[in-house]
């Protein structure tokens, strides 16, 4: 009965919110709900037995690619009322997109139904915790594409990184060669200067 | 009950909103990378749901590498969208006509 609420509850939220991303007028606004949604949709795998996706949601997304966005939003001067000016007039076009396409989805969905159905199934009981089981296939069958994931990621980083790096025009940096190229003769003066005569430079 | 159908559809709605997302804020870049954002989302949902319903942990590696390559691509889009504001001093997509720098 609880998790029947819970579906429910976490199901409404999650499209509630989605749809307030794409219809905030305040961009910063549009983040905030996108991680509700993220939470709300972390809510759902939960129900759904998948504990690590779950949190990997919460840690990845909310933490990682929602702040970054939020740092992006608030990083960049942007005038954002006029880039919503062809707002309503793409309005009708693209509820016409979404309505063909969600009658499309759930057609399909109807269709799948009439085949060999799961429906009607509960969620399969598993012996073995969920995260157990599959770190036990990530780190055995899918060694190699966890591998890649990881590589992914590090050429993703080094990509942001040489993107936006931009050497200022203000700072001094160190001029190896001209350091390296310096001799002795034109740093060092040995005088030997008379008693009362003082220094002449 | 709750069956696999119902999570389908949730996913299913997710989508939509997505693709209508894309359709709407036409020239604003980072709202469509959060509509991008939103259809990876449904995407996971779904193999996730598939993936417990059918008692294959297959589908929740594949989840992460959605995961995996969605944050990836939040991080690439966000800094090409960072240097092109600063080249041009906005990022409406109708400005993104000429590739010379």
């Amino acid at each position: 009965m609880i998790a029947i609420l819970a579906f429910w509850l976490f199901a409404i939220l999650t499209i509630a919110s989605a749809v307030l991303v794409i219809f905030a007028r305040n961009p910063v606004h549009s983040v905030l709900w996108l991680i509700v949604s993220f939470f709300n949709a972390a809510g759902l795998m939960l129900l759904l037995g998948a504990e690590f996706i779950a949190m990997l949601l919460v840690i990845v997304y909310v933490g990682a690619v929602a702040v970054l966005f939020l740092f992006v939003v608030m990083m960049l001067d942007i005038d954002f009322a006029s880039l919503r000016t062809g707002f309503t007039r793409n309005l009708p076009f693209g509820l016409i997109v979404a309505v063909v396409l969600l009658a499309e989805v759930l057609v399909a969905l109807t269709a799948w139904k009439a085949g060999p159905a799961l429906s009607g199934r509960a969620i399969p009981e598993t012996s073995t915790p969920n995260i157990v089981a599959l770190g036990q296939l990530l780190y055995s069958r899918y060694l190699f594409a966890f591998e890649l994931a990881g590589l992914i990621l590090l050429v993703a980083m080094i990509g942001a990184i040489v993107l936006t790096h931009r050497s200022r025009r203000d700072n001094r940096p160190q001029n190896i060669s001209k350091q390296i190229d310096r001799r002795p003769f034109e740093a060092v003066r040995n005088t030997n200067p008379g008693v009362g005569e003082g220094m002449k430079l | 009950m709750i069956g696999l159908g119902h999570y389908l559809a949730v996913a299913a709605i997710l989508f939509t909103i997505g693709v209508l997302g894309i359709f709407l804020n036409r020239r604003n870049v980072i709202l469509m990378l959060m509509a991008i954002e939103l259809i990876l989302l449904a995407v996971n949902i779904n193999l996730v749901a598939f993936s417990a319903y059918l008692g294959d942990l297959t589908g929740q590696v594949m989840a992460m590498f959605v995961l995996t390559v969605a944050a990836a691509e939040a991080a690439i889009g966000l800094a090409i969208l960072v240097i092109f504001f600063r080249r041009r001093g906005s990022i409406a997509v109708d400005d993104v006509n000429r590739m010379h720098g």
